[in-house]
């Protein structure tokens, strides 16, 4: 993570250190340019509110689907220790975020992922949040955009986890018969059962340059790779090669990119919308 | 704790193969006497290995499990194939790039209704495992499926899966053609099907390589049968960095048929026979197709939108939380 350089033995809030290059950077520059490095370009990781506030449009979201908090079905060891420190480290009740948001004025349903509650592993609540954000974008004519990060299904909820993959891809193809699109967004890291269920099959895949997108784990990997794989296996801009999506897009550009996209794929909803009222 | 299966069932298989011996000593002897002594003596060892298999398969743990799904002596998918099916056209290639030996599909027969069928296929010597990828499914594999699905679908016939596979292939070719989105897309063919889905896990349902193809109206699992989010051995080595401590793992997954029908995440646990499908693969095969057929009759007493949205309201309720 983000270490701030210890000025004699005092982090120093005015400068920050590219967790990349390794360069000394001043916060309010970083913050300003989307905490990406100007040096080196290196995207660092975002928690949930500074996503919802890099991208929509200002004080428009606002959350929902609060009130529900994970369970340790399984009784899984160590599993409610971690998890209530994850909540005592992030604020959050669960790795997943919800609501409603405007965009250029434009009301999309949303969810974000935020990969420093428990590496934003999909578990019960994160998948029931992720097909809610779907079934409102849906069932109200919303265009949906979730932004993923996650180091995939979360182990410690064992096959409820794994349900998740299929509960969230059944509420993708609900967008789909009803004509809602459906735009994901490949952050840092997008792994495992998140790439394999509802993030690969947006209408839209959109990635944050060098952000990890793969099936395998590392370890997993390492020992299946029979073939050298490529240096930059297993990035957004080796998954771009493979056809497997569309766009690679800087931060800055994000907000823009989004706003296009809703604007020209979702222009059939907003015209309903103008019918019915 | 025993590594593999044959570790685990070396006792019984001793056993088995000290009454053969007896059995040929037994044919041999021409004493009269000698021979009904020797008789005994086989019947008594018939009888404790009788009680020893049911001690040891009544019992099994987590861990036995695990080992007992992945026996090279299982029945695997195409075994269930020919003696579930009058009739089977095996189909293949994804019209893409290429094919993928770890699925076998195409329609079939079952009591003399057609049916398409997706599984996924072991193999039980190296050249054999080699071919059929460990039955770990490669992009293609799942691309044929989702071929199969949509054939279907226009032929109005009910789908049947077979599950057997320890995941999804995770090596980079598999990586670079999109294995992550061909397990999603083929999610999402099966849930835009109206015709049934009846998906068995038979052996290894191993997270998201099983997933891919069991987005199923009904959920079958063999009695020894295990389904998890991540291998034991894997959970192990991210939990307490040993992956020998796979035992621990899979007591804590909770990935036996029995938990996943406890948690309510599949409708029925087929028994298996005496000691194991292994030991009776035809009685095994008799018995997933009377749960077979018996599930798709039920299904298929909706209309074909109400099959569609019953699969949607199955996953839809999967998960544990509090709160609404
Ligand atoms: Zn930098």
């Amino acid at each position: 993570m983000l270490v701030r350089k210890p000025a004699g033995g005092q982090p120093n809030p005015n400068f920050v250190q590219c967790v990349n290059c390794k360069k000394t950077l001043f916060t309010a520059e970083f913050e300003a340019s989307l905490r990406v490095c100007q040096y080196c370009g290196h995207h660092h990781r975002l928690n949930w509110r500074q996503r919802v506030a890099f991208t929509f449009d200002a004080d428009s979201f606002v959350e929902t689907d609060t009130g529900i908090s994970s369970l340790d079905p399984l009784e899984f060891p160590e599993y409610a220790e971690k998890h209530q420190q994850a909540q005592a480290k992030t604020g959050m009740v669960d790795s997943v975020i919800c609501g409603t948001a405007l965009l250029d004025g434009r009301p999309v349903s949303v969810a974000v992922s935020d990969f420093h509650f428990m590496g934003g592993s999909m578990g019960s609540v994160s998948g029931e949040k992720v097909t809610r954000a779907l079934e409102r974008g849906a069932n109200e004519g919303m265009p949906v955009i979730i932004f993923c990060a996650s180091g995939g299904a979360r182990m410690q909820e064992g096959l409820l986890s794994l349900m998740q993959m299929a509960k969230t891809t059944a509420a993708v193809e609900l967008c789909r018969t009803r004509g809602v699109p459906y735009i994901a967004v490949f952050t840092d890291p997008t792994m495992a059962g998140v790439l394999a269920s509802y993030a690969s099959v947006a209408d839209v895949i959109l990635a944050e340059p060098k952000a990890l997108v793969g099936f395998a784990g590392a370890r997993v990997s390492k020992q299946a790779q029979v073939h050298k794989a490529p240096d930059d296996f297993q990035t957004a801009e080796f998954v771009f090669r493979s056809g497997m999506l569309d766009r690679i897009v800087p931060r800055r550009e994000m907000r823009s990119t989004l706003v296009s996209l809703v604007r020209l794929l979702g222009g059939h909803l907003h015209l309903e919308a103008k019918k019915v009222g | 704790m025993a590594k593999s299966w044959k570790e685990w069932e070396k006792p019984i298989l001793e056993l088995e193969e000290g009454i053969d011996k007896l059995e040929q000593l037994i044919a041999v002897e021409r004493d009269v006497e000698k021979k009904a002594s020797l008789a005994l003596r086989a019947q008594e060892y018939r009888e404790k290995l009788h009680k020893f298999i049911d001690v040891r398969y009544s019992r099994l743990g987590p861990w036995e499990k695990v080992l007992v799904a992945r026996a090279e002596t299982r029945p695997y998918t195409l075994d269930i194939i020919n003696a579930v099916f009058d009739e089977f056209v095996e189909l293949d290639g994804d019209r893409r790039i290429g094919t993928d030996h770890a699925v076998v599909a195409g329609p079939a027969s079952l009591e003399g209704r057609p049916v398409m069928v997706v599984g996924q296929q072991k193999g039980r010597n190296i050249q054999e495992r080699g071919y059929r990828n460990f039955a770990m499914a490669k992009p293609e594999g799942y691309r044929k499926a989702i071929r199969m699905f949509e054939m279907a679908e226009r032929f109005r016939m009910p789908v049947v899966t077979i599950v057997d596979t320890p995941a999804a292939d995770p090596g980079v070719e598999s990586e670079s053609r999109g294995i992550s989105e061909a397990i999603a897309a083929s999610m999402l063919s099966m849930f835009s099907l109206t015709v049934p889905i009846v998906s068995v896990i038979i052996g290894e349902g191993g997270s998201g390589g099983a997933i891919g193809i069991a987005a199923a109206n009904r959920v079958l699992m063999l009695e020894h049968s295990v389904y998890s989010v991540i291998p034991p051995e894997g959970c192990a080595a991210i939990l307490w960095r040993d992956p020998a401590k796979g035992p621990q793992a899979a007591a804590a997954l909770k990935l036996t048929a029995q938990s996943a029908h406890e948690l309510g995440l599949v409708e029925e646990v087929i028994p298996e026979p005496f000691g194991g499908a292994h030991r009776d693969p035809g009685e095994t095969a008799d018995r997933i197709k009377e749960a077979m057929l018996r599930h798709l009759a039920e299904v298929a007493m909706s209309s074909p939108e109400a099959i569609k949205q019953a699969r949607y309201d199955r996953f839809r309720i999967l998960g544990r939380f509090s709160g609404q």
